[in-house]
């Protein structure tokens, strides 16, 4: 293997970081992010199934037909979405009031997706394991930074607990989905100034060049992409969930 | 015979700078802040002050912490301050005021590029962050003429207007001279056609935005009610006349030729009225100019002329 263990654990973390640079999951990290408690847990769920669902994915990777790949994902996704939502009722009953139907949505979480069909699907169990872990601690470390700033200078608390003077300094729309999209917005903005120093690339293009899965993916596909892309005069190309 | 020089075009230069016309806009927006200073004291000052000196101080500050070139000269943000302190109400608190100008600058403005490249009016999304985050800047304050001299927080007519009692309306001349509860600097409707007036006679504004922009707001009111008073107080109350003026001419966020920036007005209007008719905010001006902004590419693109004899389908 090119990388080493320690860079495909590191890269989910801030090169590859799934919400700010791939832009992937982005429906959990703009719903769970007004409290820091909140994204904490989610985090915390969403690694525990991308770990599990990385390992059978890459164990069973020689078995499951290519053509019916993305049913088998999901069917795999959601028994360990479903594990995760017991053990969570049955241990903490407060994160699961607290996420809701975000905890049962983790089954389309893009990331989880997208992990299984770019990174486990080729690669063995260690090495998706280590990928999911990074990529785990990625969403959970860019979902804390959301929730930090929203909820300090959205509801003027910390954890749940009143800070004495930002509480009657509060700007209440950060707490609100407005708000979500605009800490999202900045966060992004300020991911790609920092990484485009440390030999990142200028994402303003659609191409390999500008893809950072670039590495993991055959370019024969992606290139038919950018024609496909270039024909709908579309200059990029939008993840969603 | 050798004292022709050389040089390459454009050789004819217009003497209209940046700083000139916001210094028109700042002159035009002068009368509405000396009025609103009079309806509502001290406290209007404040806010007007505040909003101006915060917008100059984050622009300042945002191109020292990037390194680009100070564009605080070209009094911008100055304007930009102005018009959103004038479209506040009397008792929203100081801090707020500076985060508002702060996010007005810097998140609309700067980030994207600075005066030229933000996609919307700055003023207006600033007026709708502070609207949507704090309860103060939704609501009005009577005028220092009503209630015994005093500023309290009291309904404004488009909120009379809702309930469809009509009670408690001002009269048709209070409302023309601003003597109403609401924000401090679009009361006074004669103050702001003043400042119209001179915007259009310099040449700043056309007159076409503002007067195609009230005038749908007037038709549709008048023809969803039925009745011509309606119709009038819906005309002159909440920021209407205000932000067609000085928010829906700005250059940056409106089309640029004529028949896109009348299609940009009658946007404007017709969303502003199902707001204020059929939505559950009581004002939707800035709204409208928001979502128009946002259009703004779209129309330019169906309103730009074509070359005679020029292809249809600008397809490649």
């Amino acid at each position: 293997m090119k990388n080493s263990k320690l860079m495909i654990l590191l890269r989910g973390i801030i090169m590859e970081n799934p919400v700010l640079i791939l832009v992937l999951g982005t429906c959990p990290t703009l719903a769970v992010t007004t409290s820091l408690k909140s994204a904490f847990y989610m985090g915390i769920a969403a690694t525990a199934v991308l770990v599990c669902s990385n390992a059978v994915i890459s164990a069973l990777r020689n078995i499951i037909p290519d053509t019916v790949r993305i049913p088998c994902y999901i069917v795999i996704i959601a028994s360990f979405v479903t594990v995760v939502q017991m053990l969570l009722e049955a241990h903490l009953p407060e994160a699961y009031e607290m996420l809701g139907v975000y905890l049962a949505l983790i089954v389309v979480n893009c990331i989880i997706l997208g992990r299984a069909e770019m990174y486990a699907r080729k690669n063995n169990v260690i090495n998706s394991i280590l990928d999911g872990i990074g990529m785990g601690l990625g969403f959970l470390l860019a979902l804390m930074l959301m929730a930090l700033i929203r909820e300090v200078l959205g509801a003027g608390s910390f954890w749940g607990y009143s800070i004495p003077f930002l509480e009657n300094y509060k700007i209440s729309v950060l707490a609100q989905a407005p708000g979500g999209f605009l800490v999202f917005g900045i966060l992004i903005a300020v991911m790609n100034k920092l990484t485009e120093k440390r030999g990142g690339v200028k994402r303003k293009s659609f191409s390999c060049d500008g893809c950072p899965s670039a590495h993991l993916c055959n370019k024969t596909s992606c290139n038919e992409l950018t024609e496909l892309a270039a024909n709908d005069g579309e200059g990029e190309v939008k993840a969603d969930d | 015979m050798n004292k022709l020089t050389v040089s390459t075009s454009p050789h004819i230069q217009t003497k209209v700078t940046t700083s000139r016309i916001m210094a028109d806009v700042i002159i035009a927006l002068s009368l509405p802040a000396i009025a609103s200073v009079v309806l509502y004291g001290l406290p209007a000052l404040l806010i007007i002050v505040t909003c101006v000196g915060s917008a100059i101080i984050s622009e300042l500050l945002f191109n020292l912490a990037t390194k680009r070139q100070q564009t605080v000269g070209d009094l911008s943000a100055a304007v930009t301050g102005l018009i959103l302190a004038l479209s506040l109400p009397a008792d929203v608190k100081v801090w707020q005021c500076v985060v508002g100008s702060a996010f007005a600058i810097v998140v609309v403005k700067c980030l994207f590029g600075g005066l030229g490249h933000n996609f919307a009016n700055p003023a207006a999304t600033g007026r709708i962050f502070l609207f949507l985050a704090f309860a103060e800047a939704g609501g009005g304050v009577s005028t220092r003429f009503m209630n015994e001299a005093e500023l309290v927080t009291s309904a404004t007519p488009l909120e009379l207007l809702k309930t469809s009692t009509f009670e408690g309306l001002p009269s048709l001349l209070d409302m023309f001279l601003g003597n109403r509860a609401g924000a401090i600097g679009e009361g006074c409707i004669l103050a702001i056609l003043i400042g119209f007036v001179w915007l259009v006679a310099r040449r700043v504004i056309k007159w076409e935005t503002p007067v195609i922009y009230v005038g749908t707001v007037f038709l549709l009111s008048l023809i969803v009610k039925g009745d011509l008073e309606f119709a009038i107080y819906q005309v002159m109350a909440g920021g209407l006349v205000y932000a067609a003026v000085f928010m829906a001419t700005d250059y940056v966020t409106t089309p640029i030729n004529r028949a896109g920036r009348a299609v940009f007005a009658l946007g404007c209007g017709v969303i502003t009225v199902l707001i204020r008719l059929f939505g559950s905010y009581p004002g939707g001006v800035s709204f409208a100019i928001l979502i128009m902004n946002i259009l703004s590419p779209y129309i330019e693109r169906l309103c730009r002329r074509r070359p005679l004899g020029g292809v249809k389908n600008d397809k490649k």
